[in-house]
């Protein structure tokens, strides 16, 4: 980043002379710092997981949602500044609503994740705001069959079998690479995406994590939902014991 | 104003006045009917004022979904109070591939909410990226009926085929209600076939039994209905796309089954 400092930095307005826009970046660095987060699109379903802090012991588990419903069949799952991301999600729940009543049909994933992605683009061309400092993973699972989005701070979004956002990215990557996403059902994929998380977290390093995970798949009957306690605490301790054996090694 | 100036044992006093108080005591009521019956009791006596009416689609219309597809049909007066200002028009409008709609009611109104519809399609379906599905279509019109339901005078019949629910229809009566329905029929016409369809509809018919039903019901509501007559426009739409066909005026398949 040469061109840090010469002032081609402090606006979404003005292009650096080597064709940056730098603010967008800086937006696009509060996501890498922040906690990860996984989606795959598996042959039933979508299955997203993110991971939470433990900020305090006194913290009331559940709080701060990083998973939100948006719809019946479709849901959001932020990385980054959680305040900027609950935006995107109220405008994605106004976006789904609407187009309900105005069509008589649910909303399809690629029109959400295009309106929202053409919403966040456009915080990126005016002088009086700034960027969002969060990217989104969007699950659905209406009449196209499941799919998964992620959209970034510079209004891009890619459509993608499985991904990664947050800190703990590339390696989340690579390890979801490994994975035969035509066969994985929803249920194997919820213990999956979990191990990923735990694999990318080092205990030594970070703070204690609080799992979220949902998924909008056949066995949810195609709603959007924190998945079931029991195969939750499945997924965590299937997560943890990977870890134990990571570390081991 | 004068009943008495109608004579039914006339030839034209039946056939000319009847269709008109069909058509006209629905909406206007008792009063002005008869007021208006007074003129044509004596052939109009050079008052031309029913001119001045709006033009209306008095009508008989029918959609039927068979396995596969679906089948619409509709005869094709128009009137201008009690003169037959097309008797050839086409009362079936396209508003995608493979969406149709039989208009009744309010000729002007149905045509601008025709073209309202067509125009949210074709922005829906530039953002859906596949052809739009029926229902959405039936639910703008819907929308725009509903909405505005003090100002328009339109019975709607929407029928289509799309790749997720095959051959559809749907029905929107005044008021904007939004009704499923595996066949229905619609405008003045419809009221004396009501008792034909409930008797000879079944399902499962193919798509040539679903021709065949709908070019005998409308037939016999052309002939009892004074406000629709003409020819019958009918057109199935199928996987295939859209197959419009044409029943001549003196071709209609009136009579016993």
């Amino acid at each position: 980043m040469s061109s840090i400092g010469t002032g081609y930095d402090q606006s979404t307005t003005t292009f650096s002379p080597d064709g940056r826009v730098f603010q967008v970046e800086y937006a696009t660095k509060a996501v890498d710092i922040s906690s990860t987060a996984v989606g795959i699109r598996c042959k039933d379903g979508v299955v997203m997981c993110v991971e939470k802090p433990k900020l305090s012991k006194m913290l009331v588990e559940g709080t701060n949602r990083r998973i939100m419903t948006v719809d019946k069949h479709s849901g959001i799952c932020i990385s980054g500044m959680i305040a900027d991301a609950r935006q995107i999600v109220n405008y994605g729940r106004r976006e789904a609503t609407g187009y309900l009543d105005f069509s008589g049909s649910p909303i399809p994933g690629s029109v959400l994740a295009s309106r929202i992605s053409m919403m966040m683009h456009t915080y990126t061309l005016y002088w009086t705001v700034r960027p969002f400092g969060a990217s989104v993973l969007i699950a659905s699972y209406a009449e196209e069959g499941p799919q998964l989005y992620s959209v970034d701070p510079s209004g891009v979004s890619y459509r993608y079998f499985a991904t990664a956002i947050g800190k703990g990215k590339n390696g989340a990557k690579s390890q979801l690479e490994k994975l035969d996403l035509t066969t994985l059902t929803a249920r194997e994929a919820v213990i999956e995406a979990a191990k990923v998380i735990y694999s990318q977290h080092d205990p030594s390093k970070e703070k204690p994590i609080e799992l979220e995970i949902s998924w909008v798949c056949d066995e949810s009957n195609k709603m959007h939902q924190l998945v079931p306690p029991a195969l939750h605490a499945e997924a965590e301790a299937a997560a943890k014991a990977y870890r134990e054996a990571m570390d081991d090694d | 104003m004068d009943a008495g100036l109608i004579d039914r044992s006339r030839f034209l006093d039946r056939e000319v006045l009847d269709p008109h108080r069909v058509m006209e005591t629905s909406r206007m009521g008792g009063a002005s009917a008869s007021a208006m019956a007074a003129g044509v009791g004596q052939h109009s006596g050079g008052n031309l004022d029913f001119l001045k009416q709006a033009v209306d689609l008095g009508t008989s219309i029918m959609a039927v979904a068979y396995d596969g597809g679906v089948v619409i049909g509709a005869d094709s007066r128009t009137s201008t109070g009690i003169y037959i200002s097309n008797r050839v028009s086409d009362k079936i409008t396209k508003i995608d591939d493979r969406i149709f709609v039989c208009r009744s009611g309010s000729a002007a109104d149905t045509q601008a909410i025709s073209d309202y519809v067509t125009h949210f399609i074709n922005q829906h379906r530039m953002e859906f990226g596949k052809p739009p599905s029926v229902k959405t279509a039936a639910n703008f019109f819907r929308q725009l009926c509903y909405t505005n339901k003090e100002a328009l005078m339109a019975g709607i019949l929407v029928a289509g085929w799309d790749e997720k629910e095959g051959g559809q229809v749907y029905c929107i009566p005044v008021g904007g209600a939004l009704v499923q329905q595996p066949f229905s029929i619609g405008g003045s016409g419809s009221t004396y076939i009501y008792g034909f369809c409930d008797a000879y509809y079944k399902p499962g018919m193919t798509a040539m039994q679903c021709e065949e039903f709908v070019k005998k019901a409308l037939s016999h509501a052309m002939a009892r209905d004074g406000s629709s007559g003409g020819v019958i426009r009918t057109v199935r739409i199928d996987a295939a796309g859209a197959e419009k066909k044409f029943v001549a005026g003196d071709k209609l398949p009136f009579g016993p089954l």
